[in-house]
């Protein structure tokens, strides 16, 4: 795997995590506020740990990867970017689409000859195993609501689509990017 | 639905009421619980116990004042001096 996929994957559990984020204080109870929460802080542990490696590669670091990049270099998904602020059927929709393909990948990622990466991807693995667990449990409970089944039609065929960016991006890349840009050339 | 949480801190302790957490169905219940009491490592292992399983007893009664039976109802202080005093023993003090 070269740099520039891990820079989609990393990129994916980057703004995802970000978006997953947008509900922390206003999920539908707090049970779920808390677990849904949780999901995204892991997902931008990984994020972090991906971008360590493609760093490493492309001789820069993390943060600069994560925060110094122009909106349009990202290279995540169009099923991420989407803000879906306060739509919870559509958001457990894109939950579960990106849970079942991002496993196709993570698997992929395991079988890799270099042992750290590998290794990377099995501890990646672990703890989307409860994702999965999440996603599951949601799909169950909302596999007769129609809102939830049709945004499952709408939003898969996004998950490929990396070459162009939504509307709404670039908002979330100024708010993501505010306080990095915000003391140029800053040692934080 | 509630759920009561019980959370063993470690392998052969005794489990301990952690809290409650609300939830649709047992599945997301269990979901939840390991969010709030596991994710830290605070737990080795949790259990999940729907509130109406739980049978609370609050009265216990105690009408003829039964004191012998509560450890402190039977002072020995006082009758060991009584006891003392009676043999000629009792203590200086």
């Amino acid at each position: 795997m070269n740099a520039q996929e891990l820079l989609e994957l990393a990129d994916d559990e980057l703004i995802l995590g970000w978006r997953n984020s947008e509900w922390t204080g206003i999920a539908p109870l707090l049970e779920e506020d808390v677990a849904f929460s949780s999901i995204a802080q892991n997902e931008i542990g990984h994020a972090r740990a991906l971008y360590e490696l493609a760093a490493r590669e492309l001789g820069t670091t993390a943060d600069e990867l994560a925060f110094d990049r122009e909106p349009g270099e990202y290279r995540c998904s169009k099923l991420v970017q989407l803000r879906l602020i306060p739509d919870w059927s559509r958001t457990i929709a894109r939950h579960c689409i990106y849970e079942r393909l991002d496993q196709a990948r993570i698997k992929a990622l395991k079988g890799q000859d270099d042992p750290e990466l590998a290794g990377l991807a099995a501890k990646i693995d672990r703890e989307e195993a409860y994702h999965r667990m999440h996603a599951e449990m949601w799909a169950e409970r909302l596999a007769e609501e129609p809102r939830f089944t049709a945004a499952l039609g709408e939003l898969e065929p996004l998950f490929d689509l990396r070459d162009e960016h939504v509307p709404e991006f670039e908002q979330l890349w100024q708010e993501m990017t505010s306080v990095r840009r915000s003391v140029a050339g800053a040692t934080w | 639905m509630i759920y009561e949480v019980f959370r063993q801190e470690r392998k052969g302790q005794a489990f301990a009421h952690a809290g409650s957490v609300e939830a649709p169905d047992l599945a997301f219940a269990d979901d939840y619980a390991r969010e709030q009491f596991g994710r830290r490592g605070e737990s080795t292992a949790l259990w999940v116990v729907p509130r109406e399983s739980v049978h609370a007893i609050e009265d216990f009664v105690d009408e003829l004042q039964k004191n012998y039976h509560r450890v402190d109802g039977y002072p020995l202080k006082e009758k060991l001096a009584k006891a003392r005093e009676r043999a000629g023993t009792a203590r200086a003090s």
